[in-house]
């Protein structure tokens, strides 16, 4: 950090308007050990080389700028999905709209009840992972959410329960700025699907530490839409075990600004690891700013990681993209694949990407790809002259284009629902 | 069917004329082909007649069945019944070749005005279709012409034109890059789209293509022009003597 004295009055700004919530010891103790890492290290700002290219500033600053609501008519995602249903209102947990929470082979609790109690699991998870995450490169954001989360979901998986669990963040409120906080642990040979969607709020902060045991597997499918003006910032931090899976696809469209970090640390022999997005933005009906960022660290033998990232972007849209594979002394039979690519649909959207590469073994196959480009020409002529209308031929070459992140999502009813929204997205957006 | 009258056309890029005043008219129920050496404006004219960017008509005109042809653009032509089978089919990586198929069916016959085909006709149809034509279920499932080696990139052209149904058909040198058998099914599948309604453009270097295909009516074009007109007989003259001695009788 070039000068964290420089940035304490914004952060004490910030810290003024946030409040830790009572806890058990073990609790305040993770929250406060968060404390100390945020004041260490400070708030980003646009000079931190890990910020270039997103502004924080709307992200740090003391009171959340307003979000309107977008309203349509449009369900949101995974209503036909039969899950278990978890509807969180402007952040905080509403018990009436959601679900029983009991299920075989899983134990869900809200965050509030699990830190109250003197003893419990989390207590391993919360904030460790976080903490972890924040070496090679420092994460305030992340820290402040461990320290100030005023709600969220812990889960333990012991088995392999039927249905996926489904967070629904509705937004309500113009000017809610929530703080979620999430953990995960999938214990050996468990399996579960944590599905996503919804505005959630005018600013959100969400952060989930997930632990995927030896022989099991975490699934994840997210949608984050609607409202032009919300904003975001969330990090997913996972630890993989020996013969673990662990699979997330995130679709993006509108919003103000996103910035999606991911840090993926495999610690476990042939693990596998796959992470994909498709983010569409137009500027036309609202600015667009989309940032993916992602770390992913092989420290064993012989695993796989995947990174498939697609943005299209339209009348000024921006996307960002920062991604890295790091390979440990050791890590051999690494198998690592990185693809970053936009498509611009004009001259006034931009996408900059930042992919990078540190491999500290020798047997390792790792490869990146990062492109920019227009529509294909010759492709959206040839569709025109067998009678497709010239804006039906964009929307089949942009579906195109998206498919390869798309098909990362393993369900086919999943996969569906998530080109349906995309299909209505371009609809809505034709011209 | 399809009337051409003086059409002139340059590059827009350059400043290069490419066709001098082509006069040409296509009956119902006929084929003609045109033949001509490279660089003659033969693809040209395929271009500019489906709508291609990149090319000005400085003069001229071009209709079918008596509408306008150059203010349309080109999925307007392709509703109106025109269809080129290109020279060089474009693949489209991510686009399923059904669904390809099924979207142009269909946005053709909206812009036209008719009922949309359901799923399950369509299905039926472009299964029988693709069967005369020898393509499997697995081409069908694969994107647009990806992996497709040059045969069967040509028979997916014809393909497209069985299910569309076009009243004006260009083919622009269908049998470059075909054997005798690839070539032989290709004609095939144009030989059973032959009828009273639908005129056919034949566009060739080669007279091979015209043993399969026979048409009513052979064009010699050269430099921009349609230099030659006559019957069967003139493939076989181009076949047997080069264009050197016609090039030479018309200058």
């Amino acid at each position: 950090m070039a000068n964290p004295a420089a940035k304490q009055d914004p952060l004490e700004a910030r810290l003024a308007a946030l409040s830790m919530p009572d806890c058990a010891g073990w609790a305040a103790d993770a929250r406060n050990g968060a404390l100390g890492r945020l004041r260490a290290i400070g708030l980003p700002s646009k000079r931190d080389e890990y910020w270039k290219f997103t502004n924080p500033a709307t992200l740090t600053q003391a009171d959340a700028p307003g979000a309107s609501l977008f309203k349509h008519e449009e369900p949101l995602p995974f209503a036909e999905v039969d899950r278990l249903h978890i509807v969180f209102v402007d952040g905080v947990f509403d018990a009436e709209a959601s679900d029983d929470l009991a299920m075989e082979g899983i134990e869900i609790e809200r965050l509030s009840d699990a830190q109250t109690r003197d003893i419990h699991w989390a207590k391993d998870l919360y904030g460790s992972l976080e903490a972890d995450g924040q070496t090679p490169v420092d994460r305030p954001l992340a820290a402040l959410n461990t320290a100030f989360a005023s709600d969220g979901i812990v889960i333990r998986v012991s088995g392999q329960p039927t249905k996926p669990i489904n967070f629904t963040y509705r937004h309500r409120d113009e000017s809610s700025d929530v703080i979620l906080h999430h953990v995960v642990k999938v214990e050996e040979g468990a399996k579960v699907t944590i599905l996503e969607n919804g505005p959630a709020a005018a600013r959100f902060s969400k952060t989930m530490e997930v632990d995927v045991a030896d022989n099991a597997e975490f699934h994840h499918v997210r949608t984050q839409g609607r409202d032009h003006e919300r904003r975001a910032v969330t990090h997913m931090f996972a630890r993989l075990g020996e013969n673990s899976v662990f699979k997330s696809f995130t679709m993006t469209v509108n919003g103000v600004l996103t910035r999606n970090e991911a840090v993926i640390d495999i610690r476990g022999d042939n693990a596998t690891a796959h992470i994909a997005g498709a983010a569409v933005g137009d500027k036309a009906t609202g600015d667009f700013h989309h940032d993916d960022t992602v770390f992913i660290t092989h420290d064993a033998v012989n695993c796989e990681s995947r990174q498939v990232f697609k943005k299209v972007l339209r009348n000024g849209a921006e996307g960002v993209f920062q991604g890295k594979i790091l390979v440990k002394p050791g890590a051999q039979k690494t198998d690592g694949y990185q693809l970053s690519q936009a498509l611009l649909l004009d001259d006034d959207s931009s996408f900059q990407a930042k992919p990078e590469l540190e491999i500290y073994a020798d047997d390792v196959q790792c490869s990146h790809g990062s492109t920019t480009g227009a529509i294909d020409e010759e492709a959206h002529f040839y569709l025109r002259s067998r009678g497709v209308p010239a804006d039906i031929a964009t929307d089949l070459l942009v579906l195109a284009f998206l498919a390869e992140s798309i098909d990362e999502i393993e369900d086919e009813t999943l996969r569906a629902d998530i080109l349906d929204r995309l299909q209505a997205w371009l609809d809505r957006h034709r011209g | 069917m399809l009337d051409i009258k003086n059409l002139h056309v340059s590059l827009e890029e350059e400043d290069k004329q490419i066709l001098k005043g082509v006069d040409l008219t296509v009956e119902a129920g006929k084929v003609h082909a045109i033949m001509g050496p490279n660089g003659s404006g033969k693809s040209t004219l395929s271009y500019v007649l489906s709508g291609r960017d990149g090319y000005e008509v400085t003069n001229g005109a071009a209709s079918l069945k008596g509408e306008d042809l150059l203010d349309m653009e080109p999925e307007e032509r392709a509703a109106a019944g025109l269809f080129l089978a290109f020279q060089y089919p474009v693949e489209i990586p991510g686009v399923g070749n059904m669904t390809f198929l099924r979207t142009a069916v269909n946005a053709q016959r909206k812009a036209r005005g008719e009922e949309e085909l359901s799923a399950a006709d369509f299905l039926k149809e472009v299964r029988a279709k693709a069967k005369a034509l020898k393509i499997d279920a697995d081409m069908l499932k694969r994107p647009v012409n990806v992996g497709f080696s040059g045969g069967e990139k040509k028979r997916n052209e014809i393909l497209q034109m069985a299910m569309l149904e076009p009243a004006m058909c260009i083919l622009d040198e269908t049998d470059s890059g075909l054997d005798v058998d690839a070539m032989k099914l290709v004609a095939e599948g144009v030989n059973a789209l032959r009828d009273e309604g639908r005129g056919f453009l034949v566009i060739t270097h080669y007279q091979r293509l015209l043993d399969h295909i026979k048409p009513d009516v052979v064009h010699i074009m050269a430099n921009g022009r349609i230099v030659k007109t006559g019957g069967p007989e003139l493939a076989l003259e181009v076949e047997q003597n080069g264009y050197a001695d016609i090039l030479a009788e018309v200058a």
